[in-house]
């Protein structure tokens, strides 16, 4: 059978289909332990679970807030209960947020979360070529397969976190969720500083120049000049050649008002109007080869601005309101999304360019998957039933990434 | 006088170590303090709460420069005239000045008022800030030799590079290095690092080279690191405070001081003004209320006096208020008499007046009963005043009604339609006194620029301080004037 096939017989907002998933697939227990970040405890200020937000969007579209369990067996039974069509994530607060409406709110306040990033393929419509809006195929995919790599390399080497856990969001995005610990402490303020560090590309919805990277006409500062060596290995094959971004008149008019010498442009837009159809590399070459004419100083300037471009084009574009404040709710791993019926399943950056949205579980495909291996064992208590589907590598993956910041908080919590 | 025999130190003993005992006279050797110290000596009740108002002055109109969008340089230049006013702090090498009495005052008033700060999340953080911006313009106007002594006597968690490291990441620091034309600038140049959550500032402007978490900060930001540092310490200082302060037992004595302090942000400085002498104007008399009312008074003032004569009649209230200031104005006991007599002529009071009101004035004036000679309220009292009191807060949630009357009272002095957005923002935000401010520099052009405030860029917090420096400006303004028409 074929994803594509199920996805048509499945209806991924009804409640049987959604209440399945939970009582057999959804892993709670990874969940507990990631959000917990070790086991249950009895001291106070270790119990993290009962404190930290979820938020239901239930099949009818309403909307509830403050929900906060003891564990993840109180949650899961909440969650069969309400058979939400998905739930999102908050952050901890200082009081469990069950009590809100009867602890003072002074006393009521988001105090940690992981540091969430989310980017999402409607900010790239003005440059990609193959689809727009909701959509995505296998060749945007690489957008974002760059973003991540250049993201995650980022946050590793110069902020010095590694509990990165990527997940994909079921559709046109990529959330990113950072659990060490100096993170899940980070302020506001804080988080607004790391955003802003890590954005270039401001509203990337807009045409023209967006790329805020250098003071006046200096030199890039050394870590963007890392990410642009990354995107530049992927520049030529994505942006050149597959989405073919120059290959009109409308996008290499596009390139021609990012670059800042007049006379490059008028030589360009007269050799180009000529066929404006040639390929992207080509116009990339022609470009290369007029840029290699000048003299300097406007030769450096022309450098800059091919620097800029790679960034324009590549550079992550993230959704900064999103990741500044600690009270933003994102949606959990796992969910499953209501429209493409895809399951917001884990990824490995190492291997992020080889990730086909399309190749994503769906409902449809699990439930089949369950109802082969069911047969055989019918009338028993289903646990971990997600072994028998092809949900489990992706389980697993997280199991992992949840054990790891459990060792790492418990390690730290000894060394006290 | 009496003594608040050791109070200030037992409140804050509870979070500090004794090793720091040995300061009992706070004398310190710098200029710049990170304030890690606490005051351990005997203070009197009139110290206490003067070194404090002294450094309210100060805050309050660090905290207003910032709600009225001044630059820093702006801020800094006001900072400086004010505290040369009310706070002078003079380095080591300054002649002629008692050096320690100056540092002893800074310090004890910075404590005071974390007394009075602590207590909620909003107002720690607006202390901080305030506090923070404070100690960064000493800190740029302090003498370097000291400000280097002040530095290697503290210990602010920082990391220098060393010679290797920073040969290993030569390609990415030189970027930072300022002057790229000196082939030495980077050899010369000292590093240090971080964690790059202590300097979220620099970080954001990429103003550093990250590396494992840590953020490698070239010399001449060293400052971001200090600035950040104090604010880090004193924000872990008020909340350890704010936990201490239910057990201080000061119900009756320093608690209404500290309650007094605590709402100073809100409307300037809580004190009463004092112009030059008692009175502003010489003989006024109740004939020229109308005109001045027109042309000085602050909104408050003009919203009464509009009142009064459109009624014929005032409530007690209002005639407190108004009476006092139209007294500090300079009207006399009897034109203010005659003022009172004549407006409620024809109104429901008229003929009581003699019998009630006359007693009420004289009374004002110190003249019946306790023969006390009262001050007019200021800006905080009209703000908690419910009836008579500051239109700003009180017309804040019917903007419209505040418009109107914004319009109606100053539109014959230049305030536009276009000028009501800006006041209005003000008011929202609970800026009342700047937004009385505002209008003064709105409806004085000529005399003071957009930022100057009052002049000298001071804030309103009286309404006679308001009236007093239109009718100073207005005189200025006429002299040559007159000079030309001849």
């Amino acid at each position: 059978m074929t994803p594509s096939s199920d996805k048509e017989d499945v209806d991924p907002t009804s409640e049987q289909v959604l209440l399945t998933f939970y009582r057999r697939l959804y892993p709670f227990k990874q969940l507990f332990k990631w959000l917990n970040r070790g086991p249950e405890r009895t001291e106070k200020e270790l119990r993290l679970f009962p404190y930290r937000e979820f938020a239901y969007t239930l099949r009818n579209q309403a909307y509830l807030r403050y929900n906060s369990y003891p564990s993840d067996i109180e949650m899961k039974k909440h969650v069969c209960l309400l058979t939400p069509s998905r739930f999102e994530i908050g952050p901890v607060y200082s009081a469990q947020p069950k009590d809100k409406k009867t602890v003072r709110s002074t006393h009521f306040k988001a105090e940690k979360r992981e540091v969430v990033f989310d980017i999402d393929m409607t900010d790239y419509d003005p440059i990609r070529t193959c689809c727009s809006e909701a959509d995505i195929c296998k060749r945007c995919w690489g957008f974002i397969a760059v973003a991540v790599q250049v993201l995650d390399k980022a946050i590793r080497d110069q902020f010095g976190y590694n509990q990165l856990l990527w997940v994909y969001s079921g559709r046109r995005g990529i959330h990113l969720w950072i659990s060490d610990k100096e993170a899940f402490e980070l302020t506001d303020d804080q988080r607004k500083a790391m955003v802003e560090y890590l954005t270039v590309v401001k509203n990337g919805k807009e045409p023209g120049k967006q790329v805020n990277s250098r003071f006046a006409s200096k030199d890039l500062p050394p870590t963007l000049k890392e990410a642009c060596q990354t995107i530049n290995e992927s520049f030529d094959e994505l942006i050149l050649q597959d989405q073919n971004c120059f290959g009109s008149k409308e996008g290499y008019e596009t390139l021609l008002s990012l670059i800042p010498d007049a006379k490059v442009v008028s030589r360009l837009r007269e050799k180009w109007s000529d066929n404006p159809g040639s390929p992207s590399y080509i116009k990339w070459d022609e470009m290369k080869d007029e840029i290699k004419t000048l003299e300097q100083p406007a030769r450096r300037v022309m450098r800059n601005a091919m620097e800029d471009i790679l960034l324009q084009y590549a550079y992550p574009r993230l959704d900064a309101e999103v990741s500044k404040h600690r009270n933003h709710l994102l949606k959990a791993p796992f969910c499953i999304h209501p429209k493409t019926g895809r399951i917001c399943v884990p990824v490995d950056p190492r291997h992020v360019a080889e990730f086909d949205p399309a190749k994503v579980p769906t409902i449809g495909q699990l439930l089949a998957e369950l109802d082969a291996a069911g047969s055989s064992n019918s009338g028993r208590e289903h646990r971990d039933d997600w072994q028998k589907t092809s949900l489990k590598p992706y389980i697993d993956m997280f199991d992992q990434y949840a054990n790891s910041v459990q060792e790492k908080q418990t390690k730290m919590d000894l060394s006290w | 006088m009496f003594q608040a025999a050791k109070q200030t130190s037992k409140i804050q003993r509870h979070d500090k170590d004794d090793e720091t005992l040995h300061v009992e006279n706070g004398s310190t050797s710098y200029r710049l303090s990170l304030y890690d110290q606490p005051p351990l000596y005997d203070v009197t009740v009139e110290e206490f709460e003067t070194s404090a108002l002294d450094r309210l002055r100060i805050l309050a109109e660090i905290e207003s420069s910032a709600a009225r969008n001044r630059t820093m340089e702006e801020t800094k230049q006001m900072t400086i005239i004010q505290c040369g006013k009310y706070l002078p702090l003079n380095s080591n090498s300054a002649s002629g000045v008692d050096i320690q009495a100056e540092r002893r005052k800074d310090q004890l008033g910075h404590f005071v008022l974390r007394l009075a700060f602590c207590r909620s999340a909003e107002l720690r953080r607006r202390f901080v800030k305030a506090e923070g911006t404070l100690f960064r313009i000493r800190y740029e106007t302090d003498d370097s030799k000291e400000r280097a002594a002040f530095l290697s006597s503290k210990d602010f968690n920082w990391i220098s590079v060393d010679a290797d490291e920073k040969e290993k990441y030569e390609a990415q620091l030189s970027h930072f290095v300022s002057n790229k034309t000196d082939p030495n600038a980077f050899k010369n140049e000292t590093f240090y690092k971080v964690r790059w959550s202590t300097i979220p500032d620099l970080v954001e402007k990429r103003k550093v080279f990250l590396k494992g978490g840590f953020a490698y900060v070239p010399g001449r930001e060293q400052a971001s690191i200090i600035y950040a540092a104090f604010e880090e310490r004193l924000e872990a200082a008020l909340l350890a405070t704010s936990r201490a302060i239910p057990l201080v037992d000061e119900e009756t004595r320093l608690n209404p001081i500290l309650d007094n302090l605590a709402q100073g942000f809100t409307a300037g400085v809580p004190s009463d003004w004092v112009g030059s002498g008692e009175t502003t104007g010489e003989g006024i008399t109740a004939d020229m209320v109308d005109s001045l009312a027109k042309q000085h008074f602050p909104l408050c003032m003009r919203v009464l006096h509009q009142n009064l004569r459109k009624d014929h009649h005032m409530k007690h209230f209002g005639r407190l208020h108004y009476g006092l200031f139209l007294k500090v104005l300079g009207l006399s006991i009897d034109e203010a008499i005659a003022f009172w007599r004549k407006s409620f002529a024809g109104g429901p009071g008229a003929d009581k007046f003699d019998k009630e009101y006359r007693y009420n004035i004289r009374h004002s004036f110190g003249l019946e009963g306790r023969r006390m000679n009262y001050p007019a309220k200021n800006c905080l009292q009209l703000h908690t005043a419910h009836e008579a009191g500051c239109p700003y807060r009180q017309l804040e949630n019917s903007p419209e009604n505040l418009q109107s009357a914004l319009l109606s009272s100053y539109s014959a002095q230049g305030l536009t339609v276009d000028d009501l957005p800006e006041i209005m923002s003000q008011v929202r935000k609970k800026a009342y006194h700047v937004a009385c401010t505002r209008v003064f520099e709105i409806t004085h052009p000529r005399q003071v620029r957009k930022g100057d405030g009052l002049g000298d860029g001071e804030s309103v917090t009286h309404p006679n301080q308001y009236a007093a420096k239109s009718i100073e400006l207005e005189k200025e303004a006429k002299e040559p004037k007159m000079e030309v028409d001849n």
